[in-house]
């Protein structure tokens, strides 16, 4: 369900390293709040001293609450959110909104299957208290780069016990998603959050197995890709433009900064509304929108221009303006 | 409105079973009702089962009510995104993906006593066992029937009005009411879910419609104890017994016993859904009996109507009056407490 944001001025009540790269902030807020399994907040962020919104989903219980939690990973190549994240102090003044939701359980199901990725824990572990106080049949797959920086791990172990499957690619390797989705039976619901090759994976798998389209839950901020993230250029032949996008801002930050006009709405990679025609490229296109089909990203002659990005090529676009 | 009034306040629980709709009321059709201020859609799937959906499209809002139920999923009206009975969007106009939030709020529900009833606040508790438990509705040793009301006032003035039978002197004096019932004390007592007003009226004259079910006119002891189920049921039990054959120390059998069964459902503030039915354990298999008498029961609960809309328009013409309380409203205070700890327990 979408709401219009609803502001108010919370204050960092504690800071905590909860991983190599995760930094967990606690932030008191003027009045209680309710908030539901899988939901987030927006916060006021400051990027080159303007005002962004950046999303972060609400870590733990859901309850009524007037302290939120978030855990933001820093990004080396970030849009500019977690890195001004990080640069805040216990005690410091933040913007945030109510708690919102697009990311919602759906009851009633025989089984749940939690995948999570990295950082993509963050909207899972309410999922699984929510699950869990609910007495739901559910099983939790936590994967991570290396065990330093596996946020929320130890107490999701202590919390869900034999539930609970850690994998750490540097000691035991990759997931395997086909695996995972092949044990699977009708009626079941798998929600996953995590890096792209995952989702890929994921909505892969999901995609070769006969289980319902709609039980194949996820939440992408649109962050990350098959690929780094790098900088790259981009040539506008209707404007005869030349634009450098580097790696903290997104192709849609940099059009919009040279007053080329893209229409755009939820700058997550899922409307569609940002897509912008390929006329050429070199490098390789790394579509991090979920807006497309596989068969669509294939013919590489559109992207969205909100979350995806090129990479080691340059890139030769149109948009919709015509005058 | 200001929730922390002492009798003027008009919150409900939400955590809570509500009767969205009687049990014939929803088909194969999308069927529009707005409860606890919260507009939905119901229908019934090819399989018989009840789903209730938020009644607005997550796209632009349209209500889902003006479009079409295609093979057990609703498709919109204006620009066809289709739901499933979850909420989950499973079709999307002119793309090949869908987006991955589509979805409208899916509601818990439960078919029980003929009625569909809706779980209105957390999804995750949601519990069957709590559905209010009016089997006289549905139980082999009870017939009846009933309807319901669109009433144009806050719910909880047709609680009150329930609570307090001594209005029938007044109010239904040609049919149900007479002095006895003004006139005779009665008990109040409560639980931390329900509350109770035992009246017993004994070597009486019978009113005229207890006349006709007995079908004789003779002295009857008469019993009304009104059961408060939280937060929004009462099952009256009713009846008469000629006096003297010992109805009060618990044999009935020499008399007729009903109980309307009510459940008032918030719609908005201001007005409810108003479920009632009237069900009796004699006479089970006189069809025209039922009909009688739900025909009765109408005419005599559309005397309440009138007192609770011009009540409710009172209310709202004097702003910042709050009520006072007699001792006959000891049955509706308790429901009102136990109403305002239901609703505090849930803010907390
Ligand atoms: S703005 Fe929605 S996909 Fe880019
Ligand atoms: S408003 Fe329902 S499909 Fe557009
Ligand atoms: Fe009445």
């Amino acid at each position: 369900m979408r709401f219009s944001n609803e502001w108010s001025e919370g204050r960092i009540k504690s800071i905590k390293q909860v991983g190599e790269t995760v930094r967990q902030f606690e932030i008191d807020i003027p009045a209680e709040v309710s908030f539901s399994a899988g939901s987030h907040i927006n916060v006021e962020v400051y990027f080159k001293g303007h005002p962004e919104i950046r999303s972060y989903s609400l870590v733990g219980k859901p309850r009524r609450t007037s302290v939120l939690k978030i855990a933001v990973k820093l990004l080396p190549e970030s849009k500019g959110g977690s890195a001004y994240m990080w640069t805040l102090e216990e005690g410091q003044k933040i913007r945030v909104s109510q708690p919102k939701n697009h990311f919602e359980l759906t009851y009633g199901s025989s089984e749940y299957v939690l995948l999570a990725g990295g950082i993509g824990i963050t909207p899972m572990v309410s999922m699984a208290e929510e699950l869990l106080a609910k007495g739901e049949n559910f099983r939790f797959v936590y994967a991570a780069q290396k065990r330093s920086d596996m946020p929320f791990s130890e107490d999701l172990n202590t919390l869900l016990g034999d539930r609970l499957q850690l994998f750490v690619q540097d000691e035991h390797g990759l997931v395997d998603i086909p695996a995972l989705v092949n044990s699977m039976k009708k009626g079941s619901q798998l929600y996953v959050c995590g890096p792209m090759g995952m989702l890929e994976a994921a909505k892969l798998a999901w995609f070769q197995s006969a289980l319902p389209a709609e039980d194949l839950r996820y939440e992408t901020f649109g962050t990350t890709g098959l690929y780094p993230t790098v900088a790259f250029k981009v040539n506008l032949p209707r404007f005869n433009k030349t634009v450098e996008v580097s790696a903290n801002q997104t192709l849609l930050d940099a059009l919009e900064e040279e007053g080329i006009e893209v229409m755009y709405d939820c700058k997550r990679g899922e409307c569609g509304l940002c897509q912008v025609d390929i006329i050429e490229y070199s490098g390789t296109i790394d579509h991090r929108d979920a807006f497309f089909s596989s068969e669509e990203r294939a013919c590489d002659k559109k992207l969205c221009a909100c979350v995806s990005r090129v990479f080691e090529g340059e890139l030769t676009l149109d948009t919709s303006y015509r005058g | 409105m200001d929730q922390s009034k002492f009798t003027m306040n008009y919150s409900f629980p939400k955590n809570a079973w509500y009767a969205a709709a009687r049990d014939v009321e929803i088909g194969y059709s999308l069927f529009p009702r707005k409860i606890c201020n919260e507009p939905l859609v119901m229908y019934r799937n090819k399989a018989g089962k009840a789903v209730v959906l938020q009644d607005a499209c997550w796209h632009r809002l349209l209500p889902l009510s003006k479009g079409t139920l295609i093979n057990d999923e609703v498709r919109c009206g204006y620009h066809g995104l289709r739901y499933n009975k979850d909420g989950r969007c499973t079709f999307m106009p002119s793309q090949e993906t869908i987006n991955p939030s589509a979805c409208v709020k899916s509601y818990p529900v439960v078919e029980r006593h003929r009625y569909i009833w809706v779980w209105m606040g957390n999804p995750a508790e949601a519990d069957e066992s709590k559905v209010p438990d009016l089997f006289w509705n549905d139980h082999p040793e009870w017939t009846g029937d009933g309807d319901v009301i669109y009433g144009k006032c806050n719910y909880k003035l047709v609680l009150d009005n329930l609570m307090d039978l001594t209005h029938e002197t007044f109010v239904h004096s040609e049919s149900i009411g007479n002095d006895a019932v003004a006139e005779a004390p009665f008990d109040v007592t409560h639980t931390d879910e329900s509350a109770t007003v035992t009246r017993w009226m004994k070597n009486i004259d019978a009113p005229p419609f207890w006349v006709a079910q007995l079908g004789k006119d003779v002295k009857v002891d008469r019993w009304q104890i009104i059961n408060f189920i939280a937060p929004a049921s009462i099952a009256i039990d009713v009846g008469v017994a000629p006096e003297g054959t010992g109805a009060p120390e618990g044999d009935r059998s020499q008399g007729v016993n009903g109980c309307v069964v009510n459940t008032i459902t918030p719609e908005t503030d201001t007005t409810c859904h108003y479920f009632w039915a009237f069900c009796r354990n004699y006479n089970l298999k006189n069809v025209a009996r039922t009909h009688q008498l739900r025909a009765g029961v109408t005419r005599i609960f559309s005397q309440d109507e009138d007192i609770l809309e011009a009540q409710q328009k009172a209310i709202e013409a004097n702003p910042g009056r709050e009520f006072y309380n007699l001792n006959i409203d000891g049955g509706a205070m308790w429901t009102r407490r136990i109403i305002d700890k239901l609703v505090e327990k849930e803010r907390s």
